[in-house]
């Protein structure tokens, strides 16, 4: 690999990367308040992607239909929490698990009889879609806006966790539900607000995944959703800095996989789950993940 | 005699075909320290878990400064200034001390989402105005030194000052303590005796406590109700808790063998 191509991949591995990163976050918040591996995220993507497409075929400029793609799936994810999940605060967390499985199958076969199962072709505009080249290197615009996106939100949610009173009861959570009511939070309150945030993360990753593979179809959020997972596991699930570098991590490998042994390409997602299962068996909490009785953000 | 701050007015709570509270009515006035205390297994704490809104009572009402607050949601009870701590220490483990009393100032805080998210000034003026409170708080309980570190790595009396702290950063107006001597050496059990009737005329406190340390109850409650498998068999002074025959067969009678 000659060093043009070399960072060619690299910006394309930093690209997918940010993208991971986008979603592990929610699944990486949302485990760490309800201890829940909340498998519908990756479909909440999937519907941030249509509202999208949805407000767009409707008429409506792109940067409106990004935001009410945003709101869409915020709405989505709160509505999950409080149809789905929040019965069954008291119940196993198994049962939490089953029924996450559930919205997943639910909302991917919604929007399967809402929209059809053949793939759409993504209004990006053209402005998004341009690429400019920088020596040999062909750069498609997205590259660039993707990471750029990807670290200011990536330092807002770390502003809002540790310098907001609502980042304090989200963290506080983690520890002790029963406690931070007894201090005069609104827990149900805040993790609406856990799953907002997550939910908007994932919209966002969702937008950036459907304008750089301009197609979107319902069961999009599957494959990506269960790799943010991967990522957010590989970074020790519970902590957000975890997520992010894990999303980094898995999307470096996958891309530099397929670069290095062309002829493996369809084993790219094999590699992930491998790689994962590796770093794994070295360290079971992931990279940044603490024992279960210490911090989880 | 001041104003009645909480009524217990005949609660009884039971679990399944176990009564934990048989009829229990008692008055903590304005301004008191309130003991209650009773062999294990007696209700005190059950009796906590129904004032804080944890545990919705079989029979019975809650009144708190003349309002009947039975079976209002927890957070919503501690807004009303009631404010607890417990008897296994239950800090936010690995968060500082200072984040574990912010906690505390989430109601007290007047800033809503957006304006954190766009940073306008009265985000930093409340953020920065709960900081110099909590520091006030923590510097009453001499826990200045340790703001910035871990809960956990604190010694475990200094942890129960700070559950205690953190209780006071919602601005009760009455706070129940949980056996705070509990798991304490006699030192740290008289600095705290201290510190309680310091922080109960520093923040205008009544207070109502839940103890096993007679010397302890002895030293610091105005009047105790002592509860035996969840039904009342004393009422007073302390003193005279200690020598009354009924309490010393159920409570201490294990003294008369000793």
């Amino acid at each position: 690999m000659d060093f043009s191509t070399f960072l060619q991949q690299l910006v394309n591995g930093i690209s997918l990367g940010s993208m991971y990163a986008l979603i592990a976050i929610g699944y990486t918040m949302v485990y760490g308040t309800l201890r829940l591996i909340n498998f519908a995220h990756g479909d909440i993507m999937m519907v941030g992607a249509f509202f999208v497409y949805l407000a767009s075929s409707m008429g409506l400029p792109f940067p409106l239909a990004v935001l009410a793609g945003i709101t869409g799936s915020v709405l989505v994810g709160i509505m999950t929490d409080k149809i789905a999940y929040k019965p069954l605060r008291e119940a196993p967390k198994i049962s939490l698990l089953i029924t996450a499985i559930g919205i997943s199958f639910f909302l991917e076969n919604l929007f399967n009889v809402l929209f059809g199962g053949v793939p759409k072709a993504f209004p990006a505009p053209e402005y998004l879609t341009t690429s400019f080249k920088l020596g040999e290197v062909i750069l498609p615009l997205m590259v660039i806006v993707i990471p750029i996106v990807t670290v200011l939100i990536l330092g807002g949610v770390l502003w809002v966790l540790y310098k907001t009173k609502y980042g304090m009861a989200i963290r506080a959570l983690a520890f002790d539900i029963p406690t931070v009511k007894l201090m005069g939070v609104n827990a149900d309150y805040i993790i609406s607000i856990v799953f907002g945030l997550g939910s908007a993360l994932a919209a966002v990753g969702g937008i950036f995944y459907a304008i750089s593979y301009p197609s979107i179809d319902p069961l999009m959020g599957i494959i990506v959703g269960l790799k943010a997972f991967a990522a957010a596991v590989l970074g020790g699930i519970g902590s957000v800095t975890g997520a992010v570098l894990g999303g980094f991590i898995l999307g470096f490998t996958e891309i530099f996989v397929v670069a290095m042994f062309p002829d493996l390409g369809g084993y790219k997602d094999a590699f992930a789950f491998f790689f994962l299962i590796f770093v794994l068996l070295l360290r079971p909490t992931g990279i940044m993940g603490e024992d279960l009785d210490r911090g989880r953000f | 005699m001041s104003k009645t701050t909480l009524k217990i007015q005949d609660i009884t709570m039971q679990f399944g075909g176990i009564t934990a509270i048989d009829n229990l009515s008692f008055e903590v006035k304005e301004g008191q320290i309130y003991g209650l205390i009773g062999p294990n297994g007696a209700g005190k704490t059950t009796i906590f878990n129904i004032i804080t809104g944890n545990y919705q009572p079989t029979k019975g009402d809650i009144i708190f400064q003349d309002k009947t607050i039975t079976g209002t949601k927890p957070n919503l009870v501690v807004q009303k200034g009631i404010a607890r701590t417990f008897q296994n220490i239950r800090l936010f483990k690995s968060m500082s001390v200072l984040d574990n009393i912010l906690i505390g100032f989430h109601n007290r805080s007047h800033y809503s989402y957006l304006e954190a998210i766009f940073r306008l000034p009265r985000y930093f003026t409340q953020e920065k105005k709960i900081k110099a409170e909590a520091m006030a708080i923590l510097d009453e309980f001499s826990l200045t030194e340790f703001v910035n570190h871990k809960a956990t790595d604190l010694s475990y009396g200094n942890q129960r000052k700070v559950e205690i702290a953190r209780a006071i950063a919602t601005k009760p107006s009455l706070l129940l303590l949980d056996e705070p001597a509990a798991g304490m050496n006699p030192s740290e059990t008289e600095d705290l005796s201290t510190i309680i009737h310091k922080i109960k005329k520093d923040f205008n406190l009544s207070i109502l406590l839940i103890e096993h340390d007679m010397k302890f109850v002895n030293n610091m409650c105005d009047l105790v109700t002592v509860l035996d498998y969840g039904e009342k068999i004393f009422d007073g002074k302390p003193a005279d808790a200690i020598v009354d025959e009924k309490v010393i067969t159920a409570y201490l009678g294990d003294f008369t063998h000793a």
